[in-house]
């Protein structure tokens, strides 16, 4: 069974150039399924909803699977104006950032059965399988896991042999498995804070950052990421050893995290682990000197803390 | 639920029998309480209620007229969700006023299991739209949303005028400076988490070491804090550690610091919230009563239709109570919009 990969939505801010071209890459890649759209701050207008819909078709031409996603922290009307653009379209699907679209796209979907089903992106808290029973039941055709949810959980949520149905049919199941970890979202933005600036004249100054403002313990330890609103790890997430697992787990595609260096190079290696035989051992130290911004961890996808590693993955 | 003329209800923390006795005398309309388990985001040593407990709670509380809210706000475990239904059937059981509940599947059952039962949408199912808030309230029939600390005032006004769901607000206590629901950083570093466990950088994974540079404090090894001879010290909750960031040493994100929304208690009745939530489960009894009593005689005071200014004397009660003795209005506040 093919593991597919998806590249996920863009989590940094970056200049307009800089983000066309690597879309460009994208296109070419072995990646199935690309999730575009802001889904951390509103401010952030280099690419406008019109934007992401142009880059859309351009990526759907190219023969990708095209998703878009809604923001994970929905606040203002102005936002919500946003979401409901995104969720009333009917040329993509859309993947729910939140309870907010949940409703929209359920809503749409009730009206027109026929359209695509949405997806439940990371941030819906999902950790049972009645829980996501509860919202197959209003249309949604893939799950994306909490980041934080051990495999063995995945298992239980939506196994391989009984896989939870509803109106779009048996829910497929995605886990994030690349990347720097989008841990938590808060309304004050703490990129703008460490620059001693308020939030709403911010000079968007996370434009400084490709791959978010590096937090280190006082001791030196790289820890965190701070990228506007959003905290992240400041280690790559990286399950690139873990094809039997998460076959076994009933996963069938995985999320990869845009990063500003060498992504390409990550696409092609995790293609070349899941999907063509190359032992994970050969990929792992090509991906050790690729120009990335951390360090590997998994513990998230074993039960531990997210922060460390499992031991054979260093053999 | 028992609040009269319009006043807010003032809903306060129990930790134990104890505190939920001082909390009810002190002028709580209402209490929230957990079970000793993984079931409520408070699931600390010590601290919550057995089957005894809580029957003899829901007895004082209700002799007294007041209520009792049962908070279930954990995500159900996929591997053995037994014990979230159970604590539901059991808040049914003992005649818990309402369940404060996150999860869908929790929801569900108790939509189905307890039509009669009062459902809250907890602060841990992150709602801060009034979409976010219908949808739960269309689908489990939910009468009441507490709100994550996130939103401004403007958009705390904007939900309340489209929505029927009571909206209840955080007035004091320790604050989340994450969404509430949203914030792996806890399992990130201990592998336990608000959502899964019910607890943030819990104690198992603190440890204090006096070195040469002053005394440390790790949270799985990860230095949170270093506190210079003689300087206060804090509990090393990772988001309120000082880290290094450009070079800098700094709290990178947040201060310590409690929320004090007595300043805008006015505003915030103006807009029509309907509770006031007082956070510290996992505090003292005497913070519960006196932290309680402050409340009482405010909201008493901005009801009255008399002229409101916070008291001196409240501010300083609460001082002591505060984190680092510092409050913030959080998202209300300029810094944050």
């Amino acid at each position: 069974m093919t593991l597919e990969l998806t590249v996920g939505p863009l989590l940094y801010w970056w200049p307009r150039a800089a983000t066309v071209s690597f879309y460009a890459d994208v296109a070419e890649s072995p990646a199935s399924t690309v999730v575009l759209g802001e889904v951390v701050c509103s401010r952030r207008n280099e690419f406008r909803t019109e934007d992401w819909l142009d880059l859309a078709r351009d990526l759907a031409r190219a023969g990708k699977r095209v998703v878009l996603a809604t923001q994970a922290l929905v606040m203002s009307e102005s936002e919500l104006r946003t979401l409901r653009r995104l969720a009333e379209q009917d040329e993509f699907a859309v993947e729910a950032g939140d309870a907010s679209a949940v409703r929209l796209l359920a809503r749409h979907h009730a009206v027109h059965p026929a359209r695509q089903p949405f997806w439940l992106g990371p941030h819906v808290n999902i950790y049972s399988r009645a829980a996501l029973a509860e919202y197959a039941a209003l249309g949604a055709g893939r799950w994306i896991a909490p980041v934080e949810l051990a495999l063995d959980a995945v298992q239980c949520v939506n196994p391989p042999e009984a896989r939870v149905g509803g109106p779009a049919g048996e829910l497929t199941t995605e886990v994030f498995g690349f990347g720097r970890l989008p841990l938590a979202f808060s309304a004050r933005c703490f990129t703008a804070r460490h620059h001693r600036l308020a939030k709403d004249v911010c000079e968007f100054r996370c434009r400084d950052d490709a791959d978010g403002l590096l937090l280190s313990s006082a001791e030196g330890q790289p820890f965190l990421a701070l990228n506007g609103i959003q905290t992240q790890s400041a280690a790559l997430h990286c399950l690139l050893g873990q094809a039997h697992l998460l076959r076994e787990c009933g996963v069938s595609s995985v999320r990869l995290s845009p990063c500003s260096e060498d992504f390409g190079a990550v696409l092609r290696l995790f293609d070349a682990v899941y999907n063509r035989g190359v032992p994970a051992a050969d990929a792992r130290a090509e991906l050790a000197a690729l120009r990335l911004p951390g360090v590997p961890v998994d513990g998230f996808a074993h039960g531990r803390a997210g922060m460390t590693l499992r031991e054979e993955m260093l053999r | 639920m028992g609040e009269t003329n319009g006043a807010p209800q003032l809903v306060c923390p129990a930790g134990s029998l104890r505190a939920l006795q001082m909390a009810i005398d002190a002028g709580a309309d209402a209490v929230y309480l957990g079970l000793k388990d993984a079931t409520n985001a408070r699931n600390f040593a010590g601290l919550n209620f057995d089957d005894t407990q809580v029957r003899e709670g829901v007895r004082y509380a209700h002799a007294r007229g007041r209520a009792v809210l049962m908070a279930l706000n954990t995500y159900a475990d996929a591997r053995d969700p037994g014990p979230w239904l159970h604590a539901v059937d059991h808040a049914a059981d003992v005649g818990a006023d309402a369940l404060i509940v996150a999860d869908a599947a929790v929801l569900a059952y108790a939509r189905d299991r307890h039509p009669d039962l009062r459902l809250h949408l907890s602060v841990q199912a992150s709602a801060t739209t009034y979409e976010a808030i219908e949808f739960y309230r269309e689908r489990y029939g939910v009468q009441r949303a507490v709100l994550p600390r996130v939103l401004t005032l403007a958009q705390v006004q904007q939900l309340i005028r489209h929505t029927r769901v009571e909206i209840e607000v955080f007035g004091f206590g320790s604050l989340c400076v994450m969404v509430e629901g949203r914030c792996a950083l806890s399992s990130y570093v201990t592998g336990q988490s608000p959502n899964t466990a019910g607890v943030c950088s819990p104690p198992s994974a603190v440890r204090w070491e006096d070195t040469a540079a002053g005394v440390e404090a790790r949270l799985s090894g990860v230095l949170i804090d270093r506190y210079a001879p003689g300087e206060a010290r804090g509990y090393p909750t990772l988001c309120k550690g000082r880290f290094e960031v450009g070079g800098e040493r700094d709290y990178a994100i947040e201060e310590p610091a409690s929320l004090n929304t007595l300043a805008i208690l006015p505003q915030l009745l103006e807009a029509g919230i309907k509770a006031i939530k007082i956070e510290g489960r996992q505090r003292s009894p005497s913070y519960v009563a006196e932290v309680t009593r402050v409340w009482r005689a405010a909201i008493d005071q901005a009801a009255s239709g008399s002229r409101y200014s916070v008291q001196p004397a409240w501010t300083a009660q609460l001082s002591r109570w505060a984190e680092g003795q510092q409050h913030t209005l959080g998202a209300y506040d300029r810094p944050w919009r």
